[in-house]
Parts: C-alpha cells; structure tokens; sequence
C-alpha cells in the first residue's frame, strides 16, 4: 500500500485531472448546455458542448464543484467528447463511462461518476437556441433509468 | 474500596465484548469504528439474546392461550418495562414499541397532528433537526395547512434561545426539538425548552435518538411530552425503537395503524379501539427486536449511564482538542463542553466523500455528507461534512489514530508540486 492513499482510487492520472482539469470553464458558442447536482453529496456539475452541423462535438467544457471522483471524471468525460458524434455519445454507456474513470468505485461513488454522464445526457436534449439535434426525447429519461441500475442509491 | 460504579469507565474489557470491533478491515487494518451516531454494534449479550428468543422463547405475542404465547409475551411486556423504568415514564403502557425513532416522530404527527391542528397553528422545530423530525411536520403542514416555524441557530451551533419568547406565539401547539443534535453534537437544553414551551401552552416532543443511549434520560422531569428514540443506536437491534408519550395525550390520540392487536372489538360497521400501548402497536411488533433492547438496556444499566456520559465526554474533548489542531480543518458546533461525543468537521479544500474514502483504507469508519440534515448543512454555509460519532467502547488511542489519517488526506490532496517534494523529503 502506498504511503499516499489508495493506489488505485487516488491514483496520480485522476489527481492530476482533478487538479488540472481539461475543459474547465465556458464553452465559446455553445450549443448545447445542462447542469445537475447530487443532492446528497453536494457534487454540482455544469456542461457546455458545441455541437457542429455534423453532428458531432467540437468542444466539449464543464464547470462544477465537488469531490475528486466527480470533478475527475468530468475532465475526462470532456476529453472523451470532443470529436464524437452525437450518436457515439448517446450510445456511451454507463460502462463506458466506469471504464473511462478507470478505477475501482464502490457503489456509492459510482454515483459521484456517472454525474458528469448524466449531465452530458440530457445537455444532448438541452440546445441553447437551435433545435435539439438529438431528437429521440425519451433518451433522458432512459439515462436516468440506466444510471438507476447502474448505481444504488445513498441512504439519506 | 469505591464502589465500581464510581470508578472511570474502562473500554477495554468492555471491547472484548463487541465481536466485531475485532474486525480488521483492508487486510490488516484494525476497524475504528467512529459511526455510532448512525447506528451502534452489538454486545455479544444482545446477539445471544436473539439467539435464544428465537430457540427457546419465541411465539407471537398478546395472542395465544398457549405456553410459549405467554412466554414470548411476558418477556416482551418485561422489555417494555426496562424501558418504562430506563426513560423515567411513570406508566409502562406510556412506552409504544415503534420500528423506530422515525416512525415514532411519523406516528405522533399522523395521530395528533392529523387531530389536533387547524391552519395556521404552528410548529416550532430548531434549524438543527434530523429530516425525521423535520419532513413528517412538512407533511402535516401540506394535510392541514399549518405552519412550520425554526429556532435558529448561533454562528457556534446553539439554539438562540432569545428568539423563543417571540416564536412561541399563542398559535404554537408543538415545540418538537432534539436533545442533541446528530451533526453539531449540541446538547439542547431540553428542560429550559419545555418549560418556556408548556408556560406558552404548547406540547413538547424530544427527538432522543442521540441523548437517550448516552445520558441519563429522566422523561417527566425533562418535561417531555413525547420522546422517540431507537434501538439500534443503543447496542439494539434494528427495527424496534421508541415512542414515549403521557399517557393522558397517548389516550386521547386517534389510533394509527390499523390492524390486529389494536383494537378490542371489530364488527363489520367498525372497530373499537384497544386500550394503551396496543392501541398504537398494530400487526405483529417487533418481538425479538424488543427484547434485544432491554438486553441493550440491562447492558447500560450495568456500566451506568452516568460513567457513559463522562467517559464519552473525555473523549470528545480530546477528539476536539486534537482535530482543532489539523491544519486546514474546521470544526462544527460548540466547544466540548456542551456537546455529545459527535464531531463534525471539514477539511479545507477537499470533499468530505474524499476524506471518508482515504481514512477508510486505514480502517476507520466516519460519515460524509449531510447525515440527514440538509438545512442544517445550508446553514453552516456547506453540502457536506465529516462526522467521527463515539460510543463508550471508542479509545484515545483511535482518535490518535483519525489524526493521523486525516494529516495523510492532506498529503494525498496536497498541490502536485508539494505531493512531489513530500515523497522525495
């Protein structure tokens, strides 16, 4: 066991996204953007994405506050994005996004994963002016459902 | 020779009781179990007396003609008096078997509440209560359009109780308040409380979850109208618990659950109601649960309630003392002085659900987050905290050791360059 924490958990490639994150701030002429928060653990995240004629993300930023996993994973989340298109992000799954983060999570910090996600999610239905390029409405919900089995819920 | 009674609580050979305080968790790491306020372990006197409830003792009760009906019911009817006896109820029939202080709290504003409140009456909570002492009055408010009103708080976690004489209008039917509040550690004056509360005509509901297991708990001298406590955070077992109330309210209240056991005679046009406590234990109650409470309860009968108090004192201050030192680390509440052995606290710059993660791979078991006090948490100007909550069988030695695994979760979120400087240093 390192002398600096659990080796997998607080490994340096997610402190160092936690503490130089990628993206960190206002997307220049976003398109699309949506905010959530975990209310049981305070973690806040606020997505900003461009999405081009295309269909596909040409800048992906975020903004939030929170613990390490959920503030990590949205930096690496927003890395991810940028080139994928609208249809590749739909179809990234909650798997995907455990597997993005790379390490081991109990259920419950799951959650503060699958933040970022969930809010990439439902920004895909959340244009800022134009139409939802998105289209299929009933997309959100299935990602909350999905989220749902993916992670239990914390005792309140 | 002083009496053993007088003599300090000792952990030690009361540890050797616990089976899983013996527990090593991540491999070696031996448990530092700091999450009493949630829930308490077990003695090994309480899990046998499970054991032998159900091997040898074990019948629905109030019901059968039978020996072993009438076995199971007496063992449980003595369990209702070790708590009559424990809170200081003058009546044994004053103490209802609930799953717990929740549903004792949800049955008070279900049956009194329902009865007794007309829109814009008023209830009066404090800024520092659980959400089971807070959501179940919201709810009454929404059934009967009266009013929710708080007690707010000092910068340092008291209630300010200058603001009580104008709280307390002629419209304030119900103070309900806790004893000690599960976050900030803060032990309310409760009879100061009940008496500003009675004189102004309104009734008294005491949220004891986090008093009675670790103070002397005296019901009619405390004034408390109604108190609801649990087992499970008292050595019990889960899924039983407490609802204390004066019997002259408890007859006048409306039953709440209906079912068996509540009732003295059902015909198909109604029902007529049982006499106390059946009246309010409908179904099948907590059989075993129950009598695994009053083992709880003979087991802090025999250390003494008063050595608890000063032995978790001690502690707490020492905890106090020895957090207050961690750099970057801000602590909740009042001074040790006027607190229970709860300690909540921050960590500059890092959040809470970190710091629970990292002192977790050294064994020791603290809560993140907003313990069900959401306002509270808004109040204190933050989404989360950490909480270390102490129980007698807690050591010096334990908090020793949360010092120095929180000045490692200093190390771990130290900036880059530093972390490098303190690996190579």
């Amino acid at each position: 066991m390192s002398i600096d924490g659990d080796p997998e958990l607080y490994q340096e490639r997610i402190l160092d996204h936690y503490e130089d994150p990628y993206h960190r701030g206002a997307c220049p002429d976003a398109t699309h953007a949506h905010e959530d928060d975990n209310p049981l653990c305070g973690d806040v995240i606020h997505v900003e994405l461009r999405i081009n004629g295309q269909g596909r993300v040409d800048e992906a930023w975020f903004s939030g506050d929170g613990c390490c996993i959920s503030q990590a994973s949205a930096s690496m989340l927003m890395e991810k994005l940028e080139g994928m298109s609208v249809q590749e992000v739909k179809q990234f799954s909650t798997q995907d996004m455990l597997q993005l983060f790379g390490a081991r999570l109990t259920p419950n910090r799951q959650k503060c994963c699958l933040l970022s996600w969930r809010v990439v999610q439902a920004a895909l239905h959340a244009p800022i002016e134009a139409t939802d390029v998105a289209g299929d409405p009933g997309a959100a919900a299935d990602a909350a459902s999905a989220e749902r089995e993916a992670s239990p819920q914390e005792a309140s | 020779m002083a009496p053993i009674s007088a003599l300090p609580l000792d952990p030690m050979p009361l540890r050797a009781d616990f089976p899983i305080l013996a527990t090593k968790v991540h491999g070696d790491r031996p448990l530092i179990y700091f999450d009493n306020a949630a829930t308490t372990q077990r003695p090994r006197q309480v899990i046998q007396s499970l054991v032998d409830a159900y091997e040898q003792h074990y019948a629905n009760v109030h019901r059968g003609i039978h020996w072993l009906s009438e076995q199971s019911t007496d063992l449980y009817e003595e369990a209702r008096e070790s708590v009559r006896r424990f809170i200081g109820a003058e009546h044994r029939h004053e103490v209802v078997f609930t799953t717990g202080a929740t549903a004792a709290i949800n049955l008070v504003a279900r049956t009194w509440g329902d009865q007794q409140m007309r829109p814009g009456d008023e209830i009066l909570l404090t800024e520092m209560e659980h959400h089971s002492n807070i959501v179940p009055w919201q709810q009454l408010a929404e059934r009967t359009g009266c009013v929710v009103r708080f007690i707010p708080l000092t910068d340092d976690g008291r209630l300010e109780l200058s603001a009580l004489d104008q709280l307390l209008t002629e419209r304030t039917r119900l103070v309900a308040v806790t004893a000690v509040s599960n976050v900030l550690g803060t032990v309310n004056p409760v009879r100061e409380i009940a008496a500003r509360a009675h004189a102004a005509g309104a009734l008294v509901l005491v949220d004891g979850a986090q008093s009675v297991p670790h103070a002397v708990t005296r019901v009619a001298e405390d004034g408390a109208d109604f108190i609801a406590f649990s087992g499970h955070k008292m050595l019990g077992p889960s899924g039983v618990g407490v609802l204390y109330g004066r019997e002259q309210l408890l007859d006048a209240m409306p039953p709440f659950l209906g079912g068996g056991s509540m009732i003295r005679r059902v015909t198909l046009t109604g029902f007529e109601p049982a006499d106390l406590p059946a009246k309010f234990e409908a179904g099948t109650p907590p059989i075993v649960p129950a009598l695994g409470l009053s083992v709880a309860i003979a087991y802090l009968e025999q250390i003494g309630m008063e050595r608890i108090s000063s032995y978790e004192s001690m502690l707490t201050g020492y905890a106090y003392e020895l957090l207050a030192r961690v750099e970057g680390l801000r602590l909740f509440g009042p001074p040790p002085s006027g607190r229970s052995g709860i300690v909540s606290f921050v960590l500059q710059g890092i959040h809470a659900h970190d710091v629970a993660q990292i002192v977790d791979q050294d064994g020791i078991a603290i809560r993140a987050g907003h313990h069900c006090a959401m306002p509270l948490h808004k109040r204190l100007g933050i989404s989360a905290s950490n909480r270390a909550s102490f129980y007698f069988y807690n050591t010096r030695d334990e908090v020793d050791r949360l010092g120095a695994a929180l000045e490692r979760v200093q190390r771990v979120f130290r900036r880059r360059g530093d972390r490098t400087g303190a690996l190579t240093g």
